[in-house]
């Protein structure tokens, strides 16, 4: 159980780091649409309009980070009490 | 003879010809917008707001006579960060339920200066936010495109107006969380008015 629990807070780690860096590394808050120029040729203004898109961000980072913790934490806490044996 | 029929006619044509016309700024196209942006330490926020509308009398043989009012819904405010903007909505903030329009009215003109199509002035009026009303005055830029209508809305024939304005307000004069959270969004907000009115012939 022990090791179950801090193999599951690595994953965790590595998954929240990898997403954020294939996201393109986000260094503000998480986003959930971005913003999309596009010009109108008659009046010359950039028309703005948003597209749904994960973007996650550093509290995405610090949340990934904080639920590992809560598993490597809970982890200290777990018996590992597959080899006891009962004495009598 | 001829003079006294010729002369009305000229006067009513000259009328006609400069007297200001009305632009409506509720656009088809859905491309007009403001955009506002508040310095933040880990990132600026940064967003914008679509559902506007509004009048605007635009002579173009007199620019400084212009007037008008221009209305931006603040349901329409949005920032790509959904707890930023329902934060920005609620009522600690922009309170859009209790508050639902941005206006500003402009009540006069100065420094113009008109080339070709373009004019540039300090427009001065009320700006409207948060349930509190200043006087403002900022730079605005008026492009004036005469027949362009139609290449925009298929079969509808007139003029159009483009309005640019780029200025900056302090939350605080509004009662927006005046003197709190200065640490984490700064006071000052920059706006940016990008908007097109159309008047059909």
């Amino acid at each position: 159980m022990k090791k179950i629990l801090r193999l599951l807070a690595v994953l965790v780690l590595v998954a929240a780091g990898a997403t954020w860096l294939a996201t393109g590394a986000n260094h503000g808050w998480t986003k959930t649409s971005v913003m999309v120029k596009t010009l109108d040729p008659v009046t010359g203004i950039d028309g703005i309009s948003y597209e749904k898109k994960f973007l996650p961000g550093v509290d995405f980072l610090g949340a990934a980070v904080l639920a590992a913790g809560v598993l490597a934490g809970v982890s200290l806490f777990v018996n590992n009490n597959k080899h006891k044996q009962t004495t009598n | 003879m001829k003079l006294k029929y010729i002369l009305p006619l000229v006067c009513l044509t000259t009328a006609a010809f400069a007297a200001p016309q009305t632009f409506d700024f509720k656009d088809p196209k859905g491309v007009n917008n403001a955009v506002f942006k508040l310095d933040a330490p880990l990132e600026s926020v940064n967003g914008s707001a679509s559902g506007i509308s509004g009048t605007v009398s635009f002579d173009p043989e007199n620019p400084a006579a212009t007037t008008g009012k221009i209305v931006v819904a603040s349901e329409s405010m949005t920032v790509p960060n959904p707890m930023q903007k329902e934060h920005l909505h609620s009522a600690n903030w922009l309170d859009v339920a209790k508050y639902p329009e941005i206006t500003f009215e402009a009540k006069s003109l100065a420094n113009v200066k008109t080339e070709g199509d373009v004019t540039t002035a300090d427009v001065t009026g009320i700006f409207s936010l948060h349930g509190v009303s200043k006087e403002i005055t900022a730079p605005v830029k008026f492009t004036y495109l005469k027949d362009k209508l139609s290449a925009r809305v298929p079969k509808m024939n007139g003029d159009l107006l483009v309005i640019r304005a780029n200025f900056e307000i302090n939350r605080e004069d509004f009662d927006i969380q005046k003197g709190q959270y200065e640490d984490k969004v700064s006071p000052t907000i920059q706006l940016s008015l990008s908007i097109a009115g159309a008047c059909a012939k």
